[in-house]
């Protein structure tokens, strides 16, 4: 891998939230793109974050447990 | 309000909380504990302090409405008080243990880490990768990261909030929210990725 290519590898990992946030300018998010098209390294590091996002965001959030909301009824005297 | 005590703006709740109206405190916990509760949980990591939290937020939350200016939505108000309830107690666990359970991995100004683990295990469904077990280990990576990153990663990814709420509730700016989410991010990947490969091997082997 030459230098080049390595310093592109390591901008595309500052600004990978931006990317897969949608956030990074048009110019930036083209340049990246190229660059994934070839590394396939870059490519593997986007995939992987992006899916770990999803998998805590697909996480239903629990709702609160039956004896919590009891206890927490009393506490606030609503029951 | 409504006769049935449901209300349908938040000028409306917040009207009728100013005027003692039960209904009203009802309405503001039947919208809010579980998230209150759920955040709490992933910040402290245990079902006990995070009950207690929850608890407090709301008790200092209906002590202190007159006091609410609604310059922020109420449910925000409310995560900054559950987040700083949240770290009081582990600033008090901190001070307990001689090393920080919160920092294993060195500060969390550490410079971003460069993954070694380039396993693609991204393709494999959702459901084929998350049982009960692999859920734990992405709590136990949770709580393993810096509480910084820990609260950044856990309002934006989990709880869904917005980078300028984020900000709001931790009272920094959405660039430094921006800036510990990314950490955050890179951290549980470089954490997580050995895990789900090993994962992807295992179901690649036995389909």
């Amino acid at each position: 891998m030459s230098t080049d290519d390595h310093e592109t590898c390591r901008k595309l990992l500052e600004q990978l939230s931006d990317y897969l946030d949608g956030e990074l300018e048009d110019t930036l998010c083209a340049e990246l793109e190229a660059h994934l098209a070839h590394c396939p390294d870059c490519r593997i590091m986007v995939d992987t974050t992006r899916k770990l996002i999803l998998l805590y965001r697909s996480q239903s959030p629990a709702a609160l447990p039956a004896d919590v909301r009891d206890r927490l009824y009393r506490v606030l005297k609503l029951s | 309000m409504s006769d049935n005590g449901t209300f349908a703006t938040e000028a409306e709740l917040l009207d009728g909380l100013r005027a003692g109206d039960a209904a009203a405190y009802r309405r503001l916990v039947e919208l809010n504990s579980a998230n209150v509760y759920n955040v709490a949980l992933k910040l402290l990591g245990d079902e006990q302090e995070a009950e207690d939290v929850l608890q407090e937020t709301f008790l200092n939350a209906f002590e202190a409405i007159d006091r609410f200016e609604g310059r922020s939505q109420l449910s925000t108000w409310l995560y900054r008080i559950a987040y700083n309830a949240s770290l009081m107690r582990l600033r008090k666990r901190k001070q307990m243990t001689t090393f920080s359970l919160d920092q294993p991995h060195g500060p969390d100004d550490d410079p971003l880490l460069e993954s070694q683990h380039l396993v693609d295990w991204s393709t494999l469904p959702d459901d084929r990768l998350l049982n009960a077990e692999a859920r734990a280990e992405m709590d136990r990576a949770i709580a393993e990261l810096p509480e910084t990153l820990r609260s950044a990663f856990v309002l934006r990814d989990i709880q869904g909030l917005s980078g300028a709420e984020t900000a709001e509730i931790l009272g920094i700016t959405v660039q430094a929210v921006k800036n510990r989410l990314h950490r955050a991010r890179l951290k549980l990947r470089d954490r997580l990725s050995d895990y789900f490969a090993e994962r992807a091997r295992g179901l690649h082997v036995t389909a």
